[in-house]
Order: structure tokens, then C-alpha cells, then sequence
């Protein structure tokens, strides 16, 4: 694998990642449950969006074969997908949202840190950019779980359960292959092993404040790495690629 | 004779934020780069607030307007991500604008950090200038700013938060 096929795909995972991500948070917009709360899903899911963009349109260049952002956000199939399945699961309850997007955001503050690194002048950018982001993400998300675990027993169920069920997706989030490997050696990507480490510690310490408790012993889902994903990204692919598919000509 | 670097950031000068149009783009610190070539060709670079804000792409449009109609014919805007926007460039006389028109200016630089703690230092309210504020929530309006509420006045208003 050259250094350039290596970005390609290094890029366009993540740029999936927080593409299907920010889809499935902006499926809150209007329905979140109170106005305030609604709107900082709404920006969240912007941010990251956003940043997705930002992320796809650099795969778009490192490719060099025309194939523009859109072309790659909206022309490519399930199996052609390399985000995190975690990301593509249906949000659920209000809980099951935010455990899953604290754990994304505790994952990220942590990997852009090691990113912002990089010897890629555009991913350390695009790193330091969302490090500041991200932050306001974490604490919002972070302000929640300790409401929920601690809150009622009711929002202490939610949240618990949410837990059992999401933790089986987060071996993936330090999943590394061939791709990993030719960038590290370039100093361009991360070792995920490090942020592993800062990350397994900052969520058993906020769960542990929140009274939730992390499950073990847990069977770890693999495949995004693949494309291998659930019955879920097709489905959110579809609604999300219908415009561009059925008006390929279609300008923004 | 091809116009100069003041001359066309004096032309930018007047584009107002989409989203804020008491200040302009170039208060906002958005414009970090400007390469005339010649009388009709001219490189920009410009940086994203935030990564999502949708207002960037009305401010490149808003751009490529005005330079085309002062004669420029090739006209190529990069967006560079390096160094990060920060509240840090807005100009106080911005800041000033941004309080008159009912909008918290950013309290603190990104110099001290208690912006990433969330210690932040009170926040006055832009019309009884009351620092008793509670936020509400730290999302408001548009990517960034925050929502406060004034205890004294009662009145809800922006903060643009600072990163």
C-alpha cells in the first residue's frame, strides 16, 4: 500500500465516521426533548458535520481522480462505508444518545490531541480545529451522564442499559490495520493505542462519578475496518443519498 | 496598476457577517491571507469559525461578489485550518458592536483557560450590564454562541462563547 492510498483511506474513515455520526445526531433537530437541549444537539451534530466536510473534501484531494466530496459522501454504498458501526446505530432514547456521543467525545478529544501531531499539515488543522470543538461537546454530554447514572432511578436505567448495549461497539474505536501502520511510520497518523489508554481511563472515572457501571467481559464487534457494517447504515445511506441519487446534476 | 492589499481588504471591509451584520468578516478575523497578481487575479485564504458553520460559504460567495465587481475575473479562495479561528481576533471595536447589538462578547482570551474548564468568568448582561447571569446552556443560537439569561433584567441573550 503506497502513503497515498494509506491517506485515502485513513482519511475517508474518519470523514465517514463523522459524516454518518452527524446524520444521526441531526435526526434530534426538532424532536429533542426540550428547546435548549435540542439546539445543542443540533450544533453538535454541525460541528460535526462540519467537520466531516472538512474531512471529505481532503480524501476528495489525496485521491486526485475527481471525485469530489459529494461524489464520496453520496455515491458510495454500505459496503463502501468505512465509519464506525457504533456510529450508525439507531439513536434510541435520550440516554442511549448521549452515552453513545460521550464516549465519541471523550474518543475524540483524545485522538484529535494526537492527530493535532501529525507531520500532515491539513489533518493537524483540521485536528486543532475540532480539539476546541469537541471540548464543548465532551462537557455538555459529560454534564449528562452524571444526571442520568445519578438522576432518578429511571434515568439511571436508561443510562446503565444504554451502557450494556453500546460497549460492545467500542473495541472498534482502536481498531488499527495495514492502513495505520504505513502512516504511523510516516508520523501522519495516530497510535491508538495511546489514546486507548488516556481514554479507557477518563470514561471509567466519569461513569464511576455517575454510579454507572462499565460491563466486562464484553465480545467485542468488529468490521467498519472492512466496511462490514449493520443492517442500520444502509437504511440511513438511503434517506441520506436519495436527493443526490435521484437528481445527480442537483448544486447546493 | 493593480490594486493594493489595503485597498482590497478595505473592499472586504464591507461585507457584513451574514449571520452578525453589525460586524464585518474582517473584524471577524476570517480573511488571513491576500496575494493580488494581477488586475484581475487575486488568492485569498480564509478559515472557518467553526468546522460546520454554514455562514462560510455565504461569506466566500459574499467575497467573490464584491471582488468581481471591482474587475476581478479569476478569483481563488482557500480555506486554510491552520492556525485555528479564534474569538482572540475579534477586535475590540467588534466586540464593542457585538455588545450594543444585544450579543455577550467572548469575557476572556484563549490565553487563560478557563474556557475549557467551564470556570468561566461571569458573563455581563449586554443591556443592564448585571453580571448576576446564569447560563442556560452552553449551545445557542448558532455554533457559537452560548445562552444566558440575566437574573436582574430577566432578559435571555447570546454569549459568543470563546474558542
Amino acid at each position: 500500500m503506497t502513503t497515498q492510498e494509506a491517506l485515502f483511506k485513513y482519511t475517508l474513515r474518519l470523514g465517514d465516521t463523522n459524516l454518518i455520526l452527524g446524520q444521526r445526531l441531526s435526526e434530534w433537530t426538532g424532536h429533542g426533548p426540550f428547546l435548549e437541549e435540542d439546539l445543542a444537539l443540533t450544533n453538535i451534530a454541525l460541528d460535526i458535520i462540519g467537520t466531516a466536510n472538512s474531512l471529505l473534501e481532503y480524501a476528495a484531494s489525496v485521491e486526485n481522480k475527481e471525485r469530489t466530496a459529494d461524489d464520496l459522501a453520496f455515491h458510495r454504498n454500505d459496503r463502501q462505508y468505512y465509519n464506525l458501526q457504533i456510529t450508525e446505530l439507531p439513536n434510541g432514547d435520550y440516554a442511549r444518545t448521549i452515552v453513545r456521543q460521550a464516549l465519541i467525545d471523550c474518543f475524540d478529544l483524545y485522538f484529535y490531541q494526537e492527530l493535532a501531531k501529525s507531520k500532515d499539515e491539513t489533518l493537524s488543522g483540521i485536528a486543532n480545529k475540532s480539539i476546541r470543538e469537541v471540548t464543548y461537546h465532551l462537557r455538555h454530554t459529560s454534564s449528562w451522564i452524571e444526571r442520568f447514572g445519578d438522576g432518578t432511578e429511571d434515568s439511571h436505567n436508561k443510562a446503565q442499559t444504554a451502557l450494556n448495549e453500546l460497549w460492545q461497539y467500542t473495541g472498534e474505536l482502536f481498531e488499527m490495520n495495514e492502513v495505520d501502520e504505513v502512516l504511523i511510520k510516516e508520523g501522519v497518523a495516530v497510535d491508538l493505542n495511546i489514546v486507548k489508554q488516556k481514554w479507557e481511563k477518563h470514561i471509567s472515572e466519569l461513569f464511576q462519578k455517575s454510579t454507572l457501571v462499565i460491563p466486562e467481559n464484553v465480545f467485542m464487534q468488529t468490521g467498519s475496518r472492512k466496511c462490514i457494517h449493520t443492517e442500520h447504515l444502509a437504511f440511513i445511506l438511503a434517506e441520506m443519498q436519495a436527493l443526490p441519487r435521484m437528481y445527480p446534476d442537483a448544486k447546493w | 496598476m493593480s490594486l493594493s492589499k489595503e485597498h482590497i481588504l478595505s473592499l472586504l471591509s464591507e461585507i457584513p457577517d451574514p449571520e452578525i451584520p453589525v460586524i464585518t468578516i474582517v473584524e471577524l478575523g476570517v480573511i488571513r491571507d491576500i496575494q493580488v497578481i494581477d488586475d484581475s487575479t487575486i488568492d485569498l485564504k480564509i478559515t472557518p469559525t467553526y468546522s460546520g458553520c454554514p455562514a462560510m460559504k455565504q461569506i466566500e460567495d459574499d467575497v467573490r461578489k464584491k471582488l468581481s465587481e471591482h474587475g476581478f475575473t479569476s478569483i481563488t479562495i482557500n480555506t486554510i485550518f491552520s492556525p485555528p479561528w479564534t474569538t482572540d481576533w475579534i477586535t475590540s471595536e467588534a466586540k464593542e458592536k457585538l455588545r450594543k447589538y444585544g450579543i455577550a462578547p467572548p469575557e476572556t482570551t484563549t490565553e487563560d483557560k478557563s474556557w475549557l474548564t467551564g470556570k468561566t468568568k461571569l458573563i455581563a448582561c449586554p443591556r443592564c450590564k448585571s453580571t448576576n447571569t446564569k447560563l442556560i446552556s452552553q449551545f445557542g443560537s448558532t455554533a457559537c454562541k452560548a445562552l444566558y439569561q440575566c437574573n436582574d433584567c430577566l432578559e435571555p441573550f447570546d454569549y459568543f462563547k470563546c474558542i
